[in-house]
């Protein structure tokens, strides 16, 4: 599909049923949206979620779709941060069943569908990791023979998400190579990180490719980004093959996809 | 319909004033961007003015801060939900910029052209007077390169993806030719009043 195709002429806000509620690390939980009228999406999209108070306040955020194109519900990967307005309400108010606003999908540029072929190489940071795994699972289902790999850095193993997954797939999945950097511990498993990120990290990854990338998609919050785009560009890959996601919102805000829509 | 359980955080009503719908306060500068972030060398900056394919005027750097300046102070509204009040900016109108190059508007409409190779539309009446500069100072400093320095458009009164960051020109168009985001989903014009985010909002 085009982008064309899949957007429709005009977002309109819908309900989308709550039909699940997953926690996935101890700060992090999924909920399993059914919006009644959807129409697909790329990989890598998000949506906006419109919360609306008895008296008509109403706030909005961006959260990425983690679950693949080729999924029957959408999921929202949602961070809780104690200060921020809307995740607490996700994480301690939301059940199964509930209805929530939303439009979507929205973004047409940091996104990726088996069309666009490889290598890739995928740069995520804490939960920008999100738009990164429907590309994984995207693959996964449709263009399994594309090389890609993850460069996945977080605070510690367990607050990887889709930990199992993750694993599992670069297990079984002969093209997919996860590159798991933990910035607060060692890893439990052999072949991952114990600390930051640095440029031999990301040419290691690069390597594995065995080409080198079409694309590499990078989210995570604005310093990570800053620096893993700027190691790209260091080891030589072309400025245009590079997108980037920065999360907006200071620290204290909710880690909203703020950086899923331009700014520029 | 109100939403289950959720009564939100309301910021003060001086504040809630000046939020266009869907929007909520922010206390820093958030970054956004498509790509790296370039870093531009000064020596080798131009700013070219084009009317359709034809450039009609070269600034280098320095030329180009010589020419009259305008400050703006504003809010900044960006798409991403986020707003800024009192921002100060710094800069050289495109009025001015017209004026030193000689150029009457030909058309209605302006396509800024960036660096990295980001576009987007601005109508020409939106950055007449002192409502559109290209910027080359925030709070009294030099623009960061991760903000859009040396120098970025400020159009304050649309969603900032419409404040081109590391912008090198500006180009009249026979029609109104949408940009980047523009191509990607979001609004042609992007009004925060009235909530223009994307393509088909009223």
């Amino acid at each position: 599909m085009t982008q064309a195709e899949v957007l429709p002429p005009r977002l309109v806000w819908q309900e989308a049923e709550v039909r699940r509620i997953v926690q996935q690390t101890p700060t992090v939980k999924s909920f399993f949206l059914a919006p009644p009228a959807w129409h697909g999406f790329v990989a890598g999209q998000h949506i906006d979620v419109r919360l609306t108070a008895p008296d008509g306040y109403q706030a909005q955020r961006s959260y990425s779709i983690g679950s693949p194109p080729e999924a029957a519900e959408v999921e929202l990967v949602i961070e809780r941060l104690s200060t921020g307005e809307v995740s607490p309400f996700f994480h301690e108010v939301v059940q199964v069943g509930d209805m929530i606003e939303m439009r979507g999908p929205i973004g047409g540029h940091f996104d990726w569908q088996a069309s666009d072929g490889g290598p890739v190489l995928l740069i995520g940071g804490g939960s920008g990791v999100v738009p990164l795994v429907s590309m994984l699972r995207h693959r996964a289902a449709a263009a399994p023979d594309v090389k890609m790999g993850l460069v996945y850095s977080a605070r510690r193993f367990e607050d990887v998400i889709f930990r199992d997954e993750l694993l599992a797939r670069a297990a079984a999945e002969p093209d997919f190579a996860l590159h798991l950097a933990l910035t607060r511990e060692a890893a439990p498993v052999a072949g991952h990180r114990h600390g930051r990120i640095d440029r031999a990290f990301i040419a290691e990854a690069l390597a594995g490719l065995g080409a080198p990338p079409k694309l590499c998609f990078v989210c995570g919050a604005t310093a990570f980004v800053e620096v893993a785009s700027m190691f790209l560009v260091e080891i030589g890959v072309p400025f245009a093959a590079i997108r980037t996601e920065r999360y907006g919102g200071t620290p204290a805000e909710d880690p909203i996809k703020a950086d899923v829509a331009p700014e520029e | 319909m109100a939403t289950r359980g959720f009564f939100g955080r309301r910021p003060a009503d001086d504040a809630a004033k000046r939020l266009p719908p869907g929007q909520y306060l922010e206390r820093g500068f958030p970054v956004l961007s498509a790509g790296p972030t370039p870093h531009v060398d000064m020596a080798s900056w131009t700013f070219t003015l084009k009317v359709g394919p034809r450039p009609v005027k070269k600034w280098t750097w320095g030329q180009f801060t010589a020419l009259p300046r305008t400050a703006i102070h504003k809010d900044i509204h960006c798409v991403t939900k986020w707003t800024k009040l009192d921002t100060d900016w710094d800069g050289v109108s495109v009025d001015a910029i017209l004026a030193d190059a000689g150029v009457t508007p030909p058309t209605p409409w302006l396509l800024a052209h960036s660096f990295d190779g980001y576009t987007t539309n601005v109508p020409y009446k939106d950055v007449a007077g002192d409502m559109g500069i290209v910027a080359t100072s925030y709070d009294g400093a030099p623009i960061s390169p991760d903000h859009g320095g040396p120098a970025r458009l400020l159009v304050p009164h649309l969603y900032f993806w419409k404040s081109a960051k590391w912008i090198n020109g500006l180009q009249f168009t026979e029609r109104d030719e949408p940009g980047f985001w523009e191509l990607r989903g979001y609004h042609i014009y992007g009004d925060p009043w009235r909530e223009q985010r994307f393509t088909g909002d009223p």
